[in-house]
């Protein structure tokens, strides 16, 4: 085998072997819409998280603008402390409405933030001053089987 | 009756120590072939600043353990995307969620099918060829031949070999992920007519670069290790004979794969754990 062939062609297999990662970065995977480090923290007390989970997107207006870091529950006020990470691209009000919704009947859960008209801006480790829990579907049929028999 | 019953008694016993004797002899073998590799492994480490030195020699070895297991990479993942794609249709169509195929071939290419058929594709095609060279070698005693001439055979055979494979086989990898979504693609877009556009995006939604596609990665370079690491350990252990050269080539292939599977499970166990 000649010396420039075997150059020629290991050139092309690393060629191709490199390409193919970016591929599974830029195509298959999120590394286009992946930012790191610049990105800020915001928190938000949730009475029920449903089933969110960690890195699960935050949307706005149904943009993802960031995602969930972290979830845990508190002891202090016996709710769901939900960490998210948003770009620092993206900036809320102070009166942003932070809510847990599904995508679809059955999909994932994830983050909606509805912006208020505040003229204050959230800053990074801030809390949402208002939450709306997930929607529990046992509660809602419970809700509505309670309804129906008190109307009777 | 009395002396029949002694002997019988005797027979037992002997029957027993002896099986205890093969159990202890296999173990005791087992691990002094254990250490055996791990000292040779070490040495090829040690010795392969000398083959970092001569690039030409990595070069070469990229070529027949790279290059010459592209195709067979290629096309078995395209085959594997396609049959993924295929049957994850029929199942996700049943629940209305087809355009979560792509998610489904992605994910479970990038994270576990791509790694380990790559993986065990590269140990027959590769590994067993790195095997039988390096035993044909010591069996036409062209290693001790080197030896002689003051040319280290593990710098200038070994080592070479040991990291064109660690080289190699992410890339082999990546690209057998690749096709494999390729293949998805095709079958489940091109052929079925699912949505193009929330294949993609569904796809680009659920696999994240750091937590899927670098665990791929990590992962096809520890196997990249363990089969180059075994395939030369048994090529130079080789008996130089035909028949131990031959038996090696098997074992490498046979302990590789195994090797691969169930390193794979303790990967598995450690990145994935935990989060959905």
């Amino acid at each position: 085998m000649q010396r420039t062939v075997m150059d020629f062609w290991v050139g092309v297999f690393v060629m191709i072997g490199i390409g193919a990662l970016l591929i599974l970065g830029m195509k298959v995977g999120n590394l286009t819409s992946y930012q790191s480090g610049d990105s800020y923290t915001l928190l938000g007390n949730f009475e029920n998280i449903g089933g969110l989970k960690i890195r699960a997107p935050v949307k706005s207006a149904g943009v993802v603008v960031g995602r969930v870091t972290n979830i845990e529950f508190s002891l202090e006020t016996y709710d769901a402390v939900v960490t998210l990470s948003i770009s620092n691209r993206y900036r809320f009000p102070k009166d942003t409405f932070a809510s847990i919704l599904t995508s679809g009947l059955l999909g994932e859960q994830y983050i909606g933030l509805l912006p208020g008209g505040d003229e204050a801006m959230l800053e990074n480790g801030e809390r949402f001053m208002k939450t709306n829990p997930a929607v529990v579907l046992e509660e809602m049929i419970g809700r509505f089987l309670f309804d129906k028999a008190a109307g009777e | 009756m009395p002396m029949t019953s002694k002997f019988a008694g005797t027979a037992l016993i002997n029957h027993i120590t002896a099986i205890i004797q093969r159990t202890g002899h296999r173990t005791i073998d087992s691990i002094w072939r254990l250490g055996c590799a791990s000292h040779f492994i070490l040495l090829v480490l040690l010795k392969s600043m000398a083959s970092f030195a001569r690039p030409r020699l990595i070069i070469r070895e990229i070529y027949y353990a790279g290059v010459m297991s592209l195709v067979i990479i290629l096309v078995s993942g395209l085959f594997v995307g396609l049959v993924l794609g295929l049957q994850g249709y029929e199942t996700l169509q049943k629940f209305g969620s087809e355009s979560a195929v792509g998610t489904l071939v992605a994910l479970s290419l990038v994270r576990e099918l791509g790694p380990v058929i790559a993986g065990l594709l590269f140990a027959s095609r590769a590994g067993s060829a790195m095997t039988a060279e390096i035993g044909l070698m010591k069996a036409t005693e062209q290693l001790s031949a080197m030896g002689m001439m003051a040319v280290d055979p593990i710098a200038r055979v070994v080592a070479p070999k040991f990291w064109a494979g660690i080289f190699s086989m992410p890339l082999l990898a990546a690209m057998f992920s690749v096709m494999g979504v390729f293949g998805g693609y095709l079958v489940t877009v091109v052929v079925i007519g699912v949505d193009e556009g929330s294949f993609w995006s569904q796809m680009q939604s659920a696999v994240d670069f750091r937590y899927d596609i670098v665990n791929g990665v990590i992962k096809s370079c520890c196997f990249g290790v363990v089969i180059t690491a075994i395939a030369v350990f048994e090529g130079f252990d080789a008996p130089p004979t035909a028949v131990g050269v031959s038996g090696a080539t098997t074992r490498t292939v046979v302990t590789s794969s195994l090797a691969i599977l169930g390193l794979d499970f303790v990967l598995t166990a450690f990145m994935f754990r935990g989060v959905a």
